[in-house]
């Protein structure tokens, strides 16, 4: 669909602050209150606007520990991606299953409660996840910057 | 840290689904009264667990074809250079997120960009001249989902 000007507008600024009043959206895109919920509304039947959803903060809760493991596969098996992906599927603590064109394959975002229980899941769940070559870890210190916010 | 009961771990999996549910809405799916799903959320809210909300959008409709996670490693060490290293990449608008890690990089940037072509304009214009920015690996995000995670 063709996304004009105002469309992003009002994209930006319900981006900046999703739970803001139509009122308050409206007045700092500049545009009427029946404008801005118009336009909404045509990008969520046209599903740019996919919705909405709650930050967890998983520290807050108690899970210390968050790891970024960086997987290679081994590609000699078609299957090798799909049967991955879908076995990582059946770890809880996985928070995020992306994969990638580049050094590496997949990557997985994982979270424990501290360094033994982090032990305990890589080498029980994460380890034993099918067709794996190499794995590297980063471990995470801090957020900097995590709005996750499109230039629009 | 906050203790979580099932009542509590059922709301967190419905907002971090649906951020847009009214208390109302999301009562009735627990069974549970208006004002005691309010004073739920937000004790949620208070203790940090609920960290706001964030847009589900469809990036290539909106005309953001390529996402790449960068692995960057800084030339030189200190306090001063992350410093400065961070609030320079902060203010890139191209860049969505920017963790510290420990591990193979310093920093781990997860950056958008209309196509490869343009990725390529932000990663010479913007992220090669950062202070202290070392060695920068790229890898192109084919697919990504998010989990529910242990609740």
């Amino acid at each position: 669909m063709h996304v004009d000007d105002t469309d992003r507008r009002v994209l930006r600024q319900l981006q900046a602050d999703p739970a803001q009043s139509m009122a308050e959206l409206a007045r700092r895109a500049g545009v009427t209150e029946a404008t801005a919920s118009r336009r909404l509304e045509k990008l969520r039947t046209r599903g740019v606007l996919r919705g909405q959803e709650a930050v967890i903060d998983w520290r807050r809760l108690g899970w210390a520990v968050e790891v970024s493991l960086r997987i290679t596969l081994d590609k000699t098996n078609p299957r090798a991606f799909d049967e991955f992906t879908a076995a990582a599927r059946n770890v809880p603590e996985v928070l995020e299953i992306q994969s990638f064109l580049g050094r590496v394959d997949m990557r997985l975002n994982v979270i424990a409660r501290d360094m033994a229980h982090y032990q305990q899941i890589y080498r029980e769940r994460v380890l034993t996840l099918p067709h794996i070559a190499d794995i590297e870890a980063l471990m995470h210190i801090a957020d900097i910057k995590r709005a996750e916010a499109l230039p629009l | 840290m906050i203790d979580l009961d099932d009542t509590d771990r059922a709301i967190l999996r419905a907002l971090a689904a649906d951020a847009t549910l009214s208390a109302g809405a999301l009562g009735r799916r627990l069974g549970l009264s208006q004002p005691a799903t309010w004073r739920r959320v937000n004790r949620l809210t208070e203790a940090g667990a609920l960290a706001g909300r964030r847009l589900v959008l469809d990036q290539a409709a909106l005309g953001f074809g390529v996402t790449v996670f960068l692995g960057v490693t800084l030339a030189t060490k200190g306090r001063v250079s992350l410093e400065d290293f961070e609030r320079a990449v902060t203010a890139i608008p191209e860049v969505q997120t920017v963790q510290h890690v420990l591990g193979l990089y310093d920093y781990r940037l997860r950056v958008v960009a209309r196509d490869l072509s343009d990725f390529e304009r932000v990663l010479r214009r913007r992220i090669m001249t950062l202070p202290g920015v070392g060695q920068v690996d790229a890898n192109v995000l084919l697919s990504e989902e998010r989990r529910p995670g242990p609740l």
